[in-house]
């Protein structure tokens, strides 16, 4: 027994070892999943940011056909490098809404020239409040919400071209 | 040197420049309640939630924006009328237990919330058996 006993500090290190090599070989996702994914979206209705488009509620996305709901902001620079993606994304017939998150009308309207017009509505949120109602942590986030109005796709950060498939996808089985 | 560094030092600048939003900070987000009582409902509260954005700081002691708007939700549901633990099951709903630093007991936790209680066996026992060899 007392024999054996000798080697337990061994093992404690080489357990510890094991843990912080599994850290390094594998590191922990950082990133904030929301909670509400396969749940129905948040009842919410944001106001227009723009005189010419219609603001954003959670009625719209309960009429039967998928839809994309992109949190975005004119401040983000990830949301103007995701712009190409988006267009791509409206030109395959994807439905898209946007909300615009801590924004003016007069930024929106200079992002939108800038880098293309990808949305069907634009709501505002001033104070982030549906942000947080959707479970997002930051600017660019995309949401594939169903027919029924079921969230069943969060894509967290800025859409690259090689995401467009995989969001594609998932707006066709949503269907 | 000095030049890499300052061409480096540009497009960070302008990155966390452009990461400031259009916006001036929410109504609530460093405006006491009236209420004394439920300020102090919402702060103690807001000491115990994560900062999404800076995630080793409460929302308390963050000044990021996000964190400004989460104390905005905060103090907004409090002068509501909700609970506390109301308002932390909602943030749970959303972000999961990751959002609150008392997280509540269940099978991701247990552990972190049994191992104190068996270290402090432990040392009883390692304690008792060294004691017992002295007299």
């Amino acid at each position: 027994m007392k024999r054996g006993l000798i080697w337990l500090p061994v093992g404690v290190f080489a357990l510890l070892f094991a843990v912080v090599a599994s850290g390094l070989v594998r590191p922990a996702d950082r990133t904030i999943h929301s909670a509400l994914v396969g749940k129905p979206l948040p009842t919410f209705s944001l106001g227009a940011i723009l005189p010419e488009k219609p603001g954003v509620g959670s009625a719209m996305f309960r009429q039967g056909k998928p839809r994309l709901l992109n949190v975005f902001a004119s401040w983000c620079v990830p949301c103007a490098a995701e712009a190409p993606q988006l267009d791509a994304l409206h030109d395959a017939g994807v439905s898209i809404d946007g909300i615009a998150v801590r924004d003016t009308g007069e930024k929106v309207r200079g992002f939108l020239r800038r880098w293309g017009d990808p949305y069907e509505r634009i709501g505002s949120d001033p104070d982030s409040s549906v942000q947080l109602a959707l479970g997002s942590s930051g600017v660019p986030e995309s949401y594939v919400i169903d027919g029924q109005g079921k969230i069943v796709l969060q894509h967290i950060g800025d859409i690259r071209p090689e995401d467009v498939p995989s969001i594609l996808v998932a707006l066709e089985k949503a269907r | 040197m000095k030049r890499m560094l300052s061409a480096l030092a540009l497009p960070v600048a302008a990155v966390l420049l452009s990461a400031q939003s259009s916006l001036p900070p929410a109504r609530l987000a460093y405006t006491q309640l009236p209420d004394a009582h439920q300020e102090a409902e919402a702060k103690s509260l807001m000491q115990t939630l994560r900062c999404l954005v800076c995630q080793g700081q409460s929302i308390a002691d963050s000044d990021a924006e996000m964190a400004g708007d989460m104390r905005a939700l905060v103090r907004r549901r409090i002068a509501g009328g909700e609970r506390p633990e109301q308002v932390r099951a909602w943030l749970i709903a959303r972000y999961g237990d990751y959002v609150t630093y008392d997280p509540p007991f269940g099978t991701a936790t247990a552990a972190l919330w049994l191992a104190p209680l068996a270290l402090l066996a432990a040392g009883a026992w390692i304690a008792r058996s060294s004691f017992k060899r002295r007299s």
